[in-house]
């Protein structure tokens, strides 16, 4: 099969990840510097810096002679790679085989990938634009060679995709310096008078390996696809990551339970057997007409459980939608933990199979509901009713404090405490009758007052007098008053709950 | 030989008993139902494993039930284990389950929107045999319905409750009882003032190869106590049992 490679250059790495971050300075000339053999020396320049003659290699002094209100940032030492290395990962969601290319490129080995954007130029516009949608400043080309990309990316002009055979064409009019050669022989080519490729071409083999070496032969063979060169991808980010490349396009939902099926086996499989276990799960479908549908499962412990993971997937899988087909499906654990036997003996909820039974649950119930509607409660160490209890975190998660017996609490607290009228002898009586929702209630015993301050740290307000209190039928209701009788305003009575 | 009539009578009680899906404590009763429980029940204490039906038609009557399930749920859920509450639109308050001997941090609580997907969300919970007991929150019961719950319970032995707030028809279900709890005035030892403990008037309105019964209890000390019979009026209720 004949190879496709795409060369991606950013001419201003560094400065657009700063730009990225401070949108304030995409108008300003600004440049990274290093210290350098005791000077300061700049190392990238944006854009506005450069059109004002500020490159890099200038030493900052003599740049801001040039740019009196120049801003200079430090440039931290071997952070291009790492940033290059980043955006080479994200990258593979376009090839599996992803190259960083320094000084300030990446390589991908695009063969048989493009048709799944329909065509080359479409595949090369989407990986464009989804990096320049990030703020980088792009160059992109498609050739049979990495050489020829490489080439066409830092200095084609025109079609981004060289044609299937057609490298020779497009390399001969670009200067020597797209041969990838050291800074001296391209020097030497341009004393020489050698301006273009096409002019070195025309130099018998011989006698340009008799001046300059065999890496100039070298280099022109492998751009124009005479000798192989091969990538050295960088480490796919994903360790737990397992693909299925369909025949044909799957759009049918058997089709996907299958393939989501297998890819669960063999992942679980390989999960075991390293004693871990994944809480997240990403199952990822390229379709044909060039979009990813993804649906993601996580679960509140490490499972490698086929079936209960499964389950969760089945949930969602019909937001995976696979309208024109599927053609590769990625299934990969972005999120795992140990799943040692140690660990599931730690696992206290009355019993490990109780508690892993309990998780999947849960887990199916958040699926498909989503998790803020399940919720476990814990004690806090707050008087004001509302307060006095927290969600937990997690199922494992301990009471801090105890939970307090000593005052009588209603089974059902109203979130917001209805208001109510009632009759009640002053100064701190509980009221002789109430209506509550049109029905009057008269009181035949009653507890309290039970004073509840509100917290000032938290929030500011009138404290609450609580009182339990029981009707003539034996109803019983938690009543409050809120703040004291002042002058001739009467506070308001609430109800806020109901005894069991 | 009017003994071993009995005896085979029991055993074969015991057979039908089984054949319909009960489960009796095992071991002696936790000590928190009481004794009288044990006898309308045919012998039986408080069954386990089946759905238990719960009727209230307002507020205070489902605050009223749910404290009579915490009564139960403190000694299904001893041994670490969990419950799952499943409601739409209640807002129970944790601390109070504490009074009950409920260990409230093992309690889940689940809310959504719909019913069905209470009725859902029940049926997966009931499913799981780790879990102490599963209480809903609905207000229709259909008999399939019911029936899917029952299904689900004979076979993972988890104790349901269903608990049907503002009732609007009593429909016949598949629930192997149906319950009625209502407030009782409280009466405080030695006249003191102040509200008393607990005090509920509990109608067994319905029980599968069992006659419906009444009692008033109390919730004392930590545990369900029978109201002595001295001071209640037995009125049998007359239903005719689904």
């Amino acid at each position: 099969m004949e190879k496709r490679f795409v060369a991606i250059w950013f001419p201003h790495l560094a400065t657009d990840w700063v730009t990225r971050s401070r949108r304030e300075l995409e108008i300003k000339p600004f440049v990274l510097s290093a210290a350098s053999g005791g000077r300061m020396v700049i190392t990238a320049s944006n854009l506005t810096a450069e059109s004002n003659g500020v490159f890099a290699g200038m030493v900052v002094a003599d740049a801001k002679a040039i740019v009196p209100d120049l801003e200079v940032l430090i440039d931290k030492p071997g952070f291009t790679e790492k940033l290059l290395k980043r955006i080479a990962i994200w990258c593979i969601r376009f090839s599996p085989l992803v190259a960083v290319d320094l000084p300030g490129g990446i390589l991908l080995d695009a063969t048989g990938c493009p048709h799944l954007w329909n065509s080359d130029q479409g595949y090369v516009d989407a990986i464009a634009g989804r990096l320049s949608d990030f703020g980088y400043d792009v160059r992109i080309a498609m050739a049979d060679t990495i050489g020829c990309a490489w080439a066409m990316a830092r200095f084609g002009s025109g079609s981004r995709v060289i044609e299937k055979g057609r490298q020779l064409d497009a390399l001969l009019p670009l200067p020597p310096e797209a041969l990838r050669l050291p800074a001296e022989d391209t020097l030497l080519l341009q004393q020489l008078g050698l301006r273009q490729v096409s002019q070195v071409l025309g130099i018998p083999r011989a006698s340009l390996r008799r001046r300059f070496g065999q890496l100039l032969l070298d280099r022109l063979d492998m751009a124009l696809g005479n000798q192989e060169e091969n990538l050295i991808p960088v480490v796919p980010a994903e360790p737990w990551q397992e693909r299925l490349y369909s025949l044909d396009p799957i759009s049918t939902m058997g089709g996907i339970e299958i393939a989501l099926g297998r890819l669960l086996e063999t992942l679980c499989e390989k999960l075991q057997q390293e004693e871990k276990g994944l809480r997240t799960a990403r199952f990822k479908g390229f379709r044909v007409d060039g979009k990813t549908v993804q649906v993601e499962i996580s679960t509140t412990r490490p499972s490698t459980s086929v079936s209960h993971l499964f389950k969760l997937f089945e949930l969602k899988l019909q937001d995976f939608n696979a309208e024109s087909g599927v053609e590769v499906f990625i299934l990969e654990a972005p999120v795992f933990e140990d799943n040692s036997p140690v660990q599931q003996d730690l696992w206290q909820l009355g019993g490990s199979q109780a508690g892993i039974q309990l998780s999947e649950l849960i887990d199916r119930l958040s699926g498909k509901y989503g998790s803020g509607h399940i919720t476990r409660y814990l004690p806090d160490a707050h008087y004001w009713p509302e307060r006095s209890i927290k969600s937990a975190g997690s199922l494992l998660e301990q009471p801090q404090v105890e939970w307090r017996t000593d005052r009588a609490r209603p089974v059902e607290l109203l979130p917001i405490p209805e208001k109510i009228e009632v009759t009640a002898p002053i100064p701190d009586y509980p009221p002789m009758l109430f209506r509550h929702k049109g029905k009057l209630h008269t009181i035949k015993k009653a507890d309290g007052p039970e004073r509840i301050e509100q917290e000032w740290w938290i929030e500011e307000g009138e404290h609450r007098d609580y009182y339990a209190v029981e009707d003539e039928t034996g109803k019983r209701y938690w009543l409050f008053r809120s703040g004291h009788y002042t002058g001739d305003k009467s506070p308001h009575w609430f109800l806020h709950g109901f005894f069991a | 030989m009017p003994d071993l009539n009995d005896d085979i009578i029991a055993a074969l009680k015991e057979q039908i008993f089984s054949m319909n899906g009960y489960k009796t404590f095992h071991g002696k009763d936790c000590g928190v139902l009481p004794k009288p429980f044990t006898d309308p029940l045919l012998s039986r204490s408080f069954p386990l494993g089946v759905i238990h039906e719960f009727v209230c038609a307002g507020s205070e009557d489902y605050a009223a039930t749910t404290g009579f399930t915490a009564g139960v749920l403190a000694s299904l859920m001893q041994g670490g284990r969990f419950a799952v509450w499943i409601s739409t639109n209640s807002h129970l308050f944790p601390p109070a389950f504490t009074t009950y001997g409920v260990a409230s941090e093992r309690i889940i609580f689940i809310r959504l929107k719909k019913e069905n997907d209470v009725l859902w969300a029940m049926e997966e919970a009931l499913k799981c045999d780790g879990l102490a007991a599963v209480i809903g929150d609905v207000k229709e019961l259909s008999f399939t319905a019911s029936r899917r719950l029952q299904l689900a319970v004979e076979d993972s032995r988890v104790t349901g409750f269903v608990i049907r707030r503002n009732i609007r028809n009593l429909n016949t279900t598949a629930c192997v009882t149906r319950w009625k709890i209502t407030h009782l005035p409280t009466d405080s030892e030695d006249g003191l003032p102040g509200i008393g403990f607990p005090h509920w008037n509990v109608q067994l309105l319905k029980i599968r190869n069992g006659k419906p019964l009444n009692w008033q209890l109390k919730f004392v000390d930590g545990g369900i106590k029978v109201v002595p019979q001295s001071s209640q009026n037995i009125q049998e209720v007359h239903r005719k049992i689904g």
